[in-house]
């Protein structure tokens, strides 16, 4: 039951997007649209998951005060790893992530929860939290990916939903990620307090 | 167990323990996927140039082409029907793009004509700029759409400067530099398919 809500709190009580607010940068910048909130959302929770099982597992190998340096190693490793792949075996949304996977480096998540949980807890639940927190982040990027692109181009993954004529270009611009965010973390706000 | 202790040594050791496993994984990594990357883009470019010529039977060798006042070379794959060559591919480029650097893949068929194209690398805004690869291939609207057209015929530029191309809504930098790329092949084909029959005529 414990691991249960280890795992679940990402998705809502403590997601990473909306209750959190970390890792703006990667969120407004990719989520013009679903396909692409999902692909940086799976990419950065495979990086928390490798990171946070082997900052758990080294944890008490690594001296306080170098610690930070050390984590960004790690992730940065991992990171760099994610990339090649990408770039190997699938070419397709490499191109479209392009700039933004080196970024997931600096996605304050990654190294918070590192620092937060991973260091301080055991290797399971390093990994169950890395799961749940990539997983919430995941779902809070093409929630938002997928409202603007429904509002910005009529589409949903791709998929013409009504005509172009109609749609309001300002959603698959920066503005518009900020509106949506807003108005999505309004909501979230509003659920969590029922 | 018990944190190890912040002294001087602890961290150096810890530091460099560190680096280079984590450097060791990565040249690893590198190394298993350097194949299947190059592989990537070999079968992207060389899908890119069947897109953007009429049939042809075989490529001949590439070749680059410098452009005058640049350092700068454009890469050339000729195509060949028999012994005829029928067209020419030709990787371009513009730096000019709404956000940098766009590469095009543009395809030149003998009389001189655009055969297609295919955008290759772009970070033009999503819905705006990216339509680029669709927009100018139109063609129920032949106000924008450059398939069929040569730069000797039609001017390369958005009507917003005097040219015969509805620039794509919203988007005229794109528009631009997308056209200014496909001029720039044409330029480059030209230049060179006079000098290779000028040199024919001499020999």
């Amino acid at each position: 039951m414990d691991q249960w809500k280890n795992f679940t709190k990402g998705f809502i009580k403590e997601n990473p997007v909306f209750v959190l607010l970390l890792g703006m940068c990667p969120t407004l910048g990719v989520t013009s649209s679903a396909i692409n909130g999902l692909g940086m959302g799976l990419a950065t929770t495979f990086v928390l998951v490798m990171a946070n099982i082997v900052v758990s597992l080294i944890k008490s190998q690594i001296p306080d005060k170098v610690r930070i340096p050390s984590f960004i190693v790690i992730i940065a490793a991992f990171v760099t790893v994610v990339e090649l792949m990408m770039e190997a075996y699938l070419p397709a949304l490499f191109k479209s992530l392009g700039i933004f996977i080196p970024l997931i480096v600096v996605n304050c998540i990654v190294l918070g929860r590192a620092e937060a949980f991973a260091s301080k807890n055991s290797l399971g639940k390093a990994a169950v939290d890395g799961l749940g927190m990539g997983l919430g982040f995941s779902f809070a990027l093409v929630l938002l990916g997928g409202v603007r692109e429904l509002l910005g181009s009529g589409k949903l993954f791709d998929f013409p939903i009504y005509s172009e004529n109609y749609v309001s270009l300002l959603f698959v611009l920066a503005p518009g990620a900020f509106i949506v965010l807003g108005y999505l973390v309004a909501i979230i706000n509003q659920v969590k307090k029922n | 167990m018990a944190k190890r202790e912040s002294t001087f040594f602890n961290m150096v050791v810890t530091l460099l323990a560190v680096t280079f496993i984590a450097a060791a994984a990565l040249g690893f990594v590198y190394d298993l996927t350097k194949e299947a990357i190059e592989l990537a883009k070999l079968r992207a470019q060389s899908e890119a140039i069947k897109k953007v010529l009429p049939e042809f039977d075989e490529l001949g060798e590439s070749f680059k082409v410098a452009i005058p006042s640049s350092t700068d070379s454009l890469e050339f794959f000729p195509a060949f029907k028999g012994e005829e060559r029928i067209g020419v591919a030709i990787k371009t480029y513009t730096n000019n793009g709404f956000s940098g650097f766009i590469s095009i893949m543009a395809g030149i068929d003998s009389s001189g004509k655009i055969s297609g194209f295919e955008v290759l690398e772009h970070a033009e805004t999503p819905g705006l700029g990216s339509k680029m690869n669709e927009w100018f291939r139109n063609e129920q609207k032949p106000q924008q759409n450059v398939i069929g057209k040569s730069p000797s015929t039609h001017s390369f530029k958005v009507s917003k400067d005097g040219g015969d191309f509805d620039a794509i809504t919203a988007s005229t930098i794109t528009s631009r530099a997308f056209l200014e790329a496909l001029k720039r092949a044409y330029d480059a084909y030209e230049k060179n398919m006079n000098a290779t029959t000028a040199s024919a005529v001499n020999q």
